[in-house]
């Protein structure tokens, strides 16, 4: 089946829209459709304005964001390195970010201050950022990106297992493994405000990349042929995907697959052509992040569902399934 | 007109690649770039395009510069069929070939109705427009051949510059597409193709330039290039001259037909 990309995305627009709108409803109080519009318009009663406006419309709203820049950043990674198993944690920055927050925890910041995770978090994620930006500026190829971007991951990883090894006590160690599996739990404004500046800026980066990713699919010289500009090219999919996805595991922790499925569910509908399949993979990874942000909310009796497991558990069999597909098409 | 490389120093890693190398490559003229395996053909065509960095030398185009020109400019004005010509997704084939309109196209911009028409005819004249909406993945050696040759042509730049567009074709595809090259440049098109087949690059090409070691050992017409003394000197070996009787012979000379292609 072939789709329209234009038709796909306004497709995807309105189930994320209908989503987004029942991610409102679902939660711990009973709210009916009348106190949720009342809440929005601002003539509710103060607790319901409090669990609507306060509560369930931040963490709608960072769900969307964060899904929807894990999403992007996966499809374009994906068509820069022209390698479909790449994701957002391939360029480090998801694991750097991780370990920022690791040791705010660890060094009991967060307990004084509640917003260190999310700052240290940040920092981790510009450090790597940068690390990549300098690499790229020397206009090295697509690999030597990948293997810092692996070498960087792995060292990160490290210093995360060292940081739980020595974790001052048994509940900062449990701090650390829920922070990594993540959560869109307890959101608030100000984590939109400190995070949403940087994942706005990050899609802006990667703005108009689409045409670039096209060209590249018929190999780097055959785009530079058709007057690429490589080096930019990388430069915006590099940085754009750091700046926005370290902003986004800085506030929800580390969520796997999304980045990685999503271009896939895409890719087929609109015949594999990676500059279409930008906008689509950002929708549909705001839908699945907000669906699997839907199900950590399922009352369990002792313990919560984690966001970053749903996610796999939601994408993994998919993406089985996708390969299943598609596995003639990409021989 | 002219695409010109006038002295053209090459190292990679302290090793001299291009060691001294012209050549010219005038508008309306088929120019065959010939020698063995590590002669620096490659390197050659893809120094011209801007692919390598050179450490002297200048590519100029009508006299001008190209180090002054735009990666934009350039590519308007020269395109490039690709060793093998990688697709890394499988797209469909008019999707490809639509690609050789970006040098005209703003990062945003879609392709237009004039676009899809040249895509139309450069698919018409490589003789793949039935192949219009397969998947690349699913096409032939030959039929790849055209529909990547159809992507270079449909921008419609003055020159071209194709790295073994025959490679590994059968015999009628290979004199399709040399065909189709000479056609290019019989409408005013400079071209400029390497090729390991001596006998095709002797029927087919204005202009012959023979590399050796990174050097150029001789260019100029077939019959002077083509010579017993140079293919010893480059190729190391002797080949059978017209009119000389040794035994069985047969070199594939011109299509007879058209294979017909089932919808």
């Amino acid at each position: 089946m072939k789709l329209s990309p234009a038709l796909l995305t306004l497709l995807l627009a309105l189930i994320l829209a209908v989503i987004a709108f029942l991610s409102l409803f679902i939660g711990a109080a009973d709210l009916g459709a009348g106190d949720i519009l009342a809440a929005l318009a601002g003539h509710a009663k103060e607790t319901t304005e409090i669990i609507v406006v306060e509560l369930r419309l931040p963490r709608m709203v960072m769900g969307i964001l964060a899904g929807a820049t894990l999403g992007l950043s996966g499809a374009a990674l994906q068509g820069l390195l022209r390698n479909p198993l790449a994701d957002p944690g391939i360029i480090g920055v998801s694991s750097t970010a991780g370990l920022g927050a690791v040791m705010a925890i660890y060094f009991g910041l967060s307990s004084v201050f509640p917003l260190s995770i999310q700052i240290m978090s940040m920092g981790g994620a510009i450090f790597a950022t940068l690390i990549l930006s300098f690499i790229s500026s020397r206009d090295s190829s697509v690999l030597t990106l990948i293997l810092a971007g692996i070498g960087i991951s792995s060292l990160a990883t490290a210093a995360i297992a060292l940081t739980m090894n020595f974790a001052p006590n048994p509940m900062s160690l449990q701090d650390m493994i829920m922070w990594l599996m993540g959560s869109l739990d307890n959101r608030t404004l100000n984590d939109i405000l400190l995070a949403g500046p940087f994942i706005l800026g990050g899609w802006l980066i990667m703005r108009g990349v689409g045409q670039g990713l096209e060209a590249c699919s018929l190999g780097e010289d055959t785009a530079r042929t058709l007057g690429i500009d490589l080096k930019r090219l990388r430069m915006k999919v590099i940085l754009g995907s750091a700046i926005s996805v370290g902003a986004t595991v800085s506030v929800c922790g580390a969520i796997g697959f999304v980045g990685l499925v999503v271009p896939h569910m895409v890719r087929s509908l609109i015949g594999y052509a990676p500059g279409r399949l930008l906008l689509p993979s950002a929708l549909l990874g705001a839908i699945l992040l907000t669906l699997a942000d839907l199900v950590t909310r399922i009352p369990l009796g002792h313990g919560q569902l984690r966001l970053g497991v749903v996610t796999a558990f939601i994408g993994s069999p998919l993406f089985l399934y996708i390969i299943y597909q598609t596995r003639k098409a990409m021989r | 007109m002219t695409l010109e490389a006038r002295d053209i120093h090459v190292s990679v890693r302290e090793q001299a690649i291009l060691k001294g190398v012209s050549l010219t490559v005038p508008k309306g003229q088929l120019v065959g770039l010939i020698g063995p395996n590590g002669a620096g053909k490659s390197s050659l065509l893809r120094t011209i395009l801007g692919l390598m960095d050179r450490q002297s030398g200048k590519i100029l185009l009508g006299g001008e510069d190209l180090s002054d020109w735009t990666i934009n400019q350039r590519a308007r004005k020269i395109s490039y069929a690709a060793q093998g010509a990688p697709v890394h997704w499988p797209l469909d084939v008019r999707h490809i070939i639509s690609l050789g309109r970006i040098p005209w196209l703003d990062p945003w911009q879609k392709i237009s109705e004039a676009d899809r028409q040249l895509v139309d005819q450069a698919m018409v004249r490589t003789d793949s427009l039935h192949l219009a909406d397969r998947l690349v993945t699913t096409l032939s050696g030959g039929e790849r051949a055209c529909v990547m040759l159809a992507r270079a042509i449909v921008s419609g730049a003055d020159y071209l510059c194709a790295d073994e567009p025959i490679a590994s074709l059968d015999p009628y595809h290979q004199l399709q597409v040399m065909d189709i090259l000479r056609s290019l440049a019989r409408e005013g098109h400079g071209v400029l193709i390497v090729l390991h087949d001596l006998a095709l690059a002797g029927g087919y090409c204005d202009k012959l330039v023979l590399m050796h070691q990174g050097r150029i050992v001789n260019s100029g017409s077939v019959e002077d290039v083509l010579t017993p003394e140079n293919l010893d000197r480059a190729y190391h070996i002797k080949a059978r001259q017209k009119g000389e009787k040794t035994g069985p012979f047969l070199s594939p000379w011109q299509r007879s037909g058209k294979p017909r292609h089932e919808t």
